[in-house]
């Protein structure tokens, strides 16, 4: 479902919208100051794995907040959200005080909002786009604590109001991989009356929520309850279960499913091929973070084990580096550092990640690079050399390259390192379908539009198509693939 | 939620369960493993499936007793359920007519070697194996092999059973009394090294399967990578067999020692509680 702007032009004039901007005038509106995220004590909560380090706006807060919208005649804040959630009309039901109803506005177009609220990079896409930062040079409305606000009010409440679901069709079909493309693809598909099994091959329901992004910035509790609003739409759950390998592609078109949808994620962590890497102690992010995420592995009761480092470096600056260097501070580490090659300005992490990073007093080593660990002699690393970079000219990727500075190598201990560089996609998928059509990179081709494969009912989206991006591309996915196969079946059948 | 419809202790540490997995039974392959969780709080277990039993639905695994999250499968009884079990997992073993093939197990080895042995017997090739372990309690499925094979060579390390000595011995006996075209070596990753060097000698391809330390099984962590050919390889999803002569074995000992001390605190915590 994405809206016109007929559709979003008659919402507008609405009475009550009409009403409350007619509150506030739009100078008093812009005069208000952007409100600013309470969170814990830096130093408490780098103690602490589970306890969330934001805590959410206040409901005056919130209400504020949401009065800074002027609800422009031209919403540009939509056109930056990969799952055009309808943004004015969420904002302005908090600035009414109708928190509900603010919530049922997210679930129309977002299966996961308490997730979104959360982990977007909403500073890159919806708040990038406000009317502040376009034409005002101010600080965006707070579009994703606002979204939070509204989420973890509804469930706060106890009450939770589901979206409309059509009547069943009849028609059968399965999600493979139950991470947020496959999950904002069943939430749509389930909507629209379809028979949805999502197959998940770990023994918990959620991909990249669950083994990745760890507590202390997306708790379980919440992604469990969007699971459970999942469940209750209608959308089944089986795990444990490979497509292409529990059964095949045939055997599920077998048992009636008629298409398919494969969000099976960016498996495979890369390394760098230096030498020593595959000493004990150095693991991928990925790893880590399913140990202590996934596992528990941190919790002495549960029995998998993970390394308790004291001079941790992680290598990388995206949000997983983040990720796993602040769990390692969590987890009692002397020394947490990032190991990154460009410079703070390059890095692809949140904003807000990095920010908080710095209060937790992670070391960060920008302009820096591994080139070789050492190990003492059972195997266990000690040590590694790193290799000073300057930036010259933009690469491909638009950031500034970064350039071996000769003769800079210098040593630094370490006993655990994490090697958080980025994935390539999951073979597991492409192998089992030979005529599926893949990148030389082994993603999924599709057409961006359907997201559908060269194989008619098979449709793909999030990182097996993308090779490595966030949660909400992947959401977005999932939505363009629920329309497209949509449109799909219901073509093939009305020709039948 | 699997139930265990069948127990089976070979020794005192070694044991054998049939597990309901109706879906896996019917598209496991030679050499496929499955990963087992036992209780909410359990690790992701590896294990390679022995056998199926495609009308029961069953497929068989065989367990070690060496640590904590072994000994509570151990543990587990005839009624009983695995809190998870996924599978198949890995690539099927390449199985071919080559003419002879020397069969290496050791160990609990021996379970995952009875379907390639099963496999490449089928195919048409006289199957040679040796089984090989410290003493004749640790010799397991060896009517099974025998089913499969021309002919089965015991080795004990004790000389309790078959011949005094090691797997090596055995199979350097048979490598000089006859042709040998290809060979599996399957067991303690100290026996798969050194069966790989003694069949290198004699330049006969032969594969190795690794039991590498793994947490999610499918590609996603890299906690199983091993150097084959100079080159870094996930044992999950590019193995778990790979060409022994090209395995740095050394590594991958190393490798499989890298949670010891934890493994050992937690087992020492598990004794004291049980």
């Amino acid at each position: 479902m994405s809206f016109t702007k007929e559709f979003l032009k008659q919402e507008r004039e609405a009475q009550w919208r009409l009403d409350l901007r007619n509150t506030i005038k739009n100078k008093e509106r812009a005069a208000i100051e952007r409100v600013s995220m309470p969170e814990l004590d830096p130093i408490e909560r780098a103690k602490e794995q589970r306890v969330e380090v934001n805590t959410g706006l206040p409901v005056e807060a919130a209400q504020k907040e949401a009065s800074r919208c002027m609800d422009c005649v031209n919403p540009t804040c939509i056109d930056g959200c990969p799952v055009s959630i309808n943004i004015p009309k969420f904002v302005k039901y908090i600035e009414k005080g109708d928190f509900m109803d603010a919530a049922t506005t997210l679930k129309e177009t977002n299966s996961l909002p308490a997730v979104c609220g959360r982990v977007c990079p909403q500073e890159k896409q919806c708040e990038a786009q406000c009317f502040y930062v376009q034409k005002m040079k101010k600080p965006a409305v707070a579009i994703g604590y606002l979204e939070r606000f509204a989420a973890d009010y509804e469930r706060e409440s106890g009450v939770q109001n589901l979206p409309k679901v059509a009547e069943l069709n009849g028609r059968k079909v399965a999600a493979i991989g139950s991470g947020p493309a496959s999950l904002a693809f069943a939430g749509d598909m389930v909507k629209m009356g379809y028979d949805v099994t999502v197959f998940e091959a770990l023994h918990e329901i959620g991909g990249v929520l669950k083994y990745g992004i760890p507590e202390f910035r997306l708790p379980n509790s919440t992604v469990d309850l969007e699971l459970d609003t999942l469940e209750k739409l209608g959308v089944k759950f089986e795990k444990n279960y490979i497509v292409g390998k529990t059964a095949s592609f045939d055997d599920l078109k077998g048992l009636g499913f008629e298409a398919f949808f494969v969000a099976s994620g960016a498996g495979l962590p890369n390394f760098m091929n230096i030498p020593g890497e595959n000493y004990n102690g150095i693991l991928s992010s990925n790893e880590y973070l399913t140990r202590v995420n996934l596992m528990n592995a941190a919790e002495e009761d549960f029995d998998t084990p993970v390394l308790f480092g004291k001079n941790v470096a992680v290598i990388g600056g995206g949000n997983t580096a983040m990720d796993s260097v602040r769990t390692a501070k969590r987890l009692g580490a002397d020394r947490s550092m990032i190991i990154y090659r460009r410079s703070r300005e390059e890095m692809p992490a949140r904003v807000e990640e990095v920010n908080h990073a710095l209060e937790e007093d992670i070391e960060f080593m920008n302009l820096n690079n591994p080139v070789e660990y050492f190990a003492d002699e059972n195997g266990r690393v000690n040590r590694m050399r790193l290799l000073k970079m300057e930036l010259g000219e933009p690469d491909a990727s638009g950031r500034r390259r970064p350039v071996p500075v000769e003769g800079s190598e210098y040593d630094v201990p370490v006993d655990l390192v994490v090697v958080a560089i980025g994935v390539s996609p999951n073979p597991l998928i492409p192998s089992a379908m030979p005529n599926l059509e893949v990148s030389k990179w082994g993603t999924i081709e599709v057409d961006m539009d359907t997201m559908q494969s060269s194989i008619p009912e098979i449709f793909a989206g999030g990182d097996i198509v993308r090779g490595g991006a966030t949660v909400i591309l992947a959401m977005g996915d999932g939505r363009k693939a629920a329309a497209g196969m949509d449109k799909y079946l219901k073509e093939k059948y009305s020709t039948n | 939620m699997n139930k265990i419809v069948h127990k089976e202790i070979f020794s005192e540490k070694v044991v054998k369960f049939d597990v309901e997995a109706p879906l896996i039974a019917k598209s496991r392959k030679p050499g496929h493993f499955i990963i087992l969780r036992v209780g909410e709080k359990g690790e992701r277990i590896p294990l390679t499936i022995a056998s199926a039993d495609t009308n029961a639905g069953t497929i068989s695994i065989v367990v070690q007793n060496v640590g904590v999250s072994s000994a509570k499968l151990c543990a587990l009884e005839v009624g009983d359920y695995l809190t998870d079990l996924v599978g198949p997992l890995g690539k099927a073993t390449e199985i071919h007519k080559v003419g002879t093939v020397l069969t290496c197990g050791g160990g609990v080895g021996v379970a995952p070697l009875l379907p390639i042995v099963e496999g490449f017997k089928k195919a048409g090739n006289r199957v040679v194996s040796i089984l090989a372990a410290r003493n004749k309690d640790l010799i397991i499925l060896e009517d099974e092999i025998a089913k499969w094979s021309d002919e089965v060579i015991i080795m004990t390390d004790d000389g309790s059973y078959g011949k005094k000595g090691l797997v090596t011995h055995g199979a350097e006996e048979v490598i000089k009394r006859e042709k040998i075209d290809e060979c599996i070596a399957i067991g303690p990753a100290v026996m798969m090294k050194f069966t790989a060097l003694l069949t290198q000698k004699y330049e006969i391809p032969t594969q190795a399967s690794l039991n590498s330390i793994m947490v999610d099984g499918t590609g996603m962590c890299g906690a199983c990578r091993v150097t084959v050919g100079g080159r870094t390889y996930f044992t999950c999803v590019d193995g778990p067999e790979f060409d022994a002569h090209q395995i740095d074995f050394d590594e991958m000992i190393k490798r499989l020692g890298g949670y010891v001390e934890e493994e050992k605190a937690a087992y020492e915590r598990f004794q004291v509680l049980n």
